[in-house]
């Protein structure tokens, strides 16, 4: 772990050392062999392996409980009802649903895709954003009932099997989060993004409106203004910001941060040590 | 959210129909602020008429004299057509400042044109409001009221209308087109289409119920060369407007032929100042007129208790915008 750039590996003692739940929870996600050691080897090595797994396993269960909707749903004698068909990630999912049901809790609730978050709930925030026939829309203020036909993507679905998602990649290499909880939405927006830029359409910041052509390279300025619908409290934008960046030029560009050498950790234990007046035990 | 009918209309006849036989009846498009209100408690439909099926609304088209608009094309589509951007640039940068990348996506013109205000009193319903419910009061008017008018407001209502493509629009003299209830249609000049307060401020603007707007139209203009849409907000991006200017000059020689100077966020509508344009026309494009016009825009304002600092913001953004207007490399 000296290299600065490298990604801590993962031994097979500690991919053995999971329990049943965490090994069937790791199988669902879809990760295996080199991809799941690499994602345990990314969250063990910040200490958030074992949470993040419970995180995951909760949202499992809960997405799993029979909802009021669903109680609802299936109660024929509510004339009121509607049916809606939609593709979502790829698959034909046909809901009966009360009209008062948005995207967003049709999404969480009934079908347990618990990745597109809930934030404000009132298109403040950003953290529902999910790609709707192409385009980045808010979950929380779309009606089911008007996604007939519609061709939904969430975060669930951006990953090509057990391979990520350039631009989630891009978000692990560039520490593009913090707690997580925008992130599902930053990255649907950001995926968005690159095909609009691609399209060549203009923001607020765009110059020359009148002269504008495709494939627009974009420069922080307009991938702030891009992304100013998705909010951070954490203030990981910085690293949003490069993380877009790469992906949308296609060039690469060196991650800025990497994990503590040893030398860095002896030297911050014994500053701590300096500190409380035990220069004796300095390692 | 209160329960509530949903149809989806399979024609502009449908819709109509179904809107105006119940009182409580809403039309739904992008839903961004619809839902939000309903979620909020504040709009309370028994019935929803979705339209977004309509898709011969979203078309974007050249007309003989300029281009018609869809009331159901998104203000993304409206702001990347490349005859709005070419032809109208102002619409396109207007409608660029509002909101965010995802609610431009699913925002239509028709309903950026029916959107509510955003003052906070009017979202708290513990609070009175005159136009969420007629009578109870104005607790804007003695409350906080940083975020309200300046100019045009009652004593009934203080509150702004919050959109930045209506500013262009009145600056670019459109025309919104509908259809009532008996199957006719009808044009209203943009700059009839809201309303101010007076003693009714639960009327945002002159559509009777179960009237639908299905296009904006706007003629050729000689504005695409110079023009700015400037707005100034409390955060770099995705907030309301402090105040919001929409400018455009058009030149013969030196001199203003003929010029627009449209103001955002400081009154129940779009407040076109045409103490303003006056002040330019036969003038040259320099700061000093700039400035003049400026002062002349803000002589009849009258701030309330705590936005004051709206009058001389907005002079310093007329004169930016009017420079940025004349700025070809912006």
């Amino acid at each position: 772990m000296n290299d600065k750039n490298e990604h801590p590996s993962v031994n097979d003692g500690d991919l053995e050392s999971l329990s049943a739940d965490e090994e069937k929870l790791l199988d669902e996600l879809g990760l295996f062999g080199a991809a799941r050691r690499q994602f345990l080897g990314q969250t063990l090595a910040s200490g958030l392996g074992i949470f993040a797994l419970q995180l995951l396993a909760k949202e499992k269960a809960l997405a799993a409980m029979t909802s009021p909707d669903a109680v609802l749903a299936q109660n024929a004698a509510s004339g009121d009802a509607i049916q809606v068909t939609m593709r979502i990630n790829g698959s034909t999912q046909i809901l009966t649903v009360d009209p008062r049901t948005v995207l967003l809790d049709a999404l969480r609730e009934r079908l347990g895709l618990t990745g597109t978050k809930k934030g404000c709930d009132q298109g403040q925030c950003g953290a529902c954003t999910v790609i709707v026939d192409g385009r980045r829309v808010l979950s929380c203020l779309t009606l089911l009932a008007s996604c007939e036909g519609k061709e939904v993507t969430t975060i669930e679905g951006l990953a090509n099997g057990a391979g990520l998602h350039p631009m989630q990649a891009a978000f692990i290499k560039h520490d593009a989060f913090q707690c997580g909880y925008c992130t599902p939405g930053q990255i649907c927006s950001a995926v968005a993004l690159l095909r609009e830029a691609e399209a060549g359409e203009a923001s607020y910041v765009t110059r020359n409106l009148r002269t504008i052509t495709k494939d627009l390279e974009l420069s922080d300025e307009e991938i702030r203004e891009r992304m100013s619908g998705n909010l951070c409290r954490c203030g990981a934008y910085p690293g949003i910001v490069a993380a877009i960046r790469e992906v949308q030029s296609g060039r690469q560009t060196a991650q800025a941060w990497h994990f503590a050498t040893q030398e860095e950790i002896a030297a911050v234990m014994n500053d701590k040590l300096l500190r409380e007046g035990r220069s004796d035990e300095t390692v | 959210m209160r329960p509530f009918k949903y149809a989806r209309a399979t024609s502009e006849a449908e819709a109509v129909q179904l809107v105006s036989a119940t009182p409580t009846a809403k039309f739904l498009a992008g839903g961004t602020n619809l839902l939000d209100l309903m979620k909020e408690d504040v709009e309370r439909p028994t019935q929803i008429v979705d339209l977004t099926r309509l898709s011969h609304l979203a078309q974007i088209r050249p007309t003989l004299n300029g281009i018609s608009i869809g009331a159901l094309a998104t203000n993304a589509q409206v702001a990347n057509h490349p005859l709005v951007r070419q032809n109208y640039p102002l619409l396109s940068r207007a409608i660029l400042a509002g909101a965010s990348a995802q609610i431009r996506n699913m925002a239509t013109v028709g309903g950026n044109l029916m959107q509510r205000t955003r003052c906070p009193y009017f979202y708290d319903t513990a609070m009175p409001c005159n136009k969420r419910e007629p009578g109870s009061g104005c607790a804007a008017f003695h409350g906080l009221n940083r975020m309200h008018a300046i100019f045009g407001y009652s004593d009934k209502c203080i509150a702004t209308y919050p959109g930045d493509m209506a500013n262009a629009l009145y600056a670019l003299d459109a025309t919104v087109k509908i259809r009532g209830a008996n199957g006719q249609e009808r044009t209203i000049p943009i700059r009839d289409f809201h309303r101010l307060p007076g003693d009714t401020p639960e009327q945002d603007n002159n559509l009777q119920h179960g009237e639908l707007i299905v296009a904006v139209e706007l003629a050729k203009n000689d504005f695409a060369k110079h023009s700015y849409y400037l707005k100034v907000r409390d955060r770099a991006s995705y907030a309301f407007a402090l105040v919001a200017v929409a400018a455009a000059l058009a030149l013969e020689g030196d001199r203003i032929k003929q010029a627009r100077v449209v103001l955002g966020g400081v009154a129940h509508k779009p407040w076109r100042s045409t103490e303003a344009e006056d002040a330019l026309v036969g003038k040259e494009a320099t700061e000093a007129n700039f400035r003049a016009a400026a002062e002349a825009a803000m002589k009849e304002a009258k701030p309330l208790a705590h936005n004051a600092y709206k009058v001389e913001l907005g002079k310093r953004a007329i004169v930016l915008a009017l420079q940025r207007a004349m700025d070809e490399t912006i």
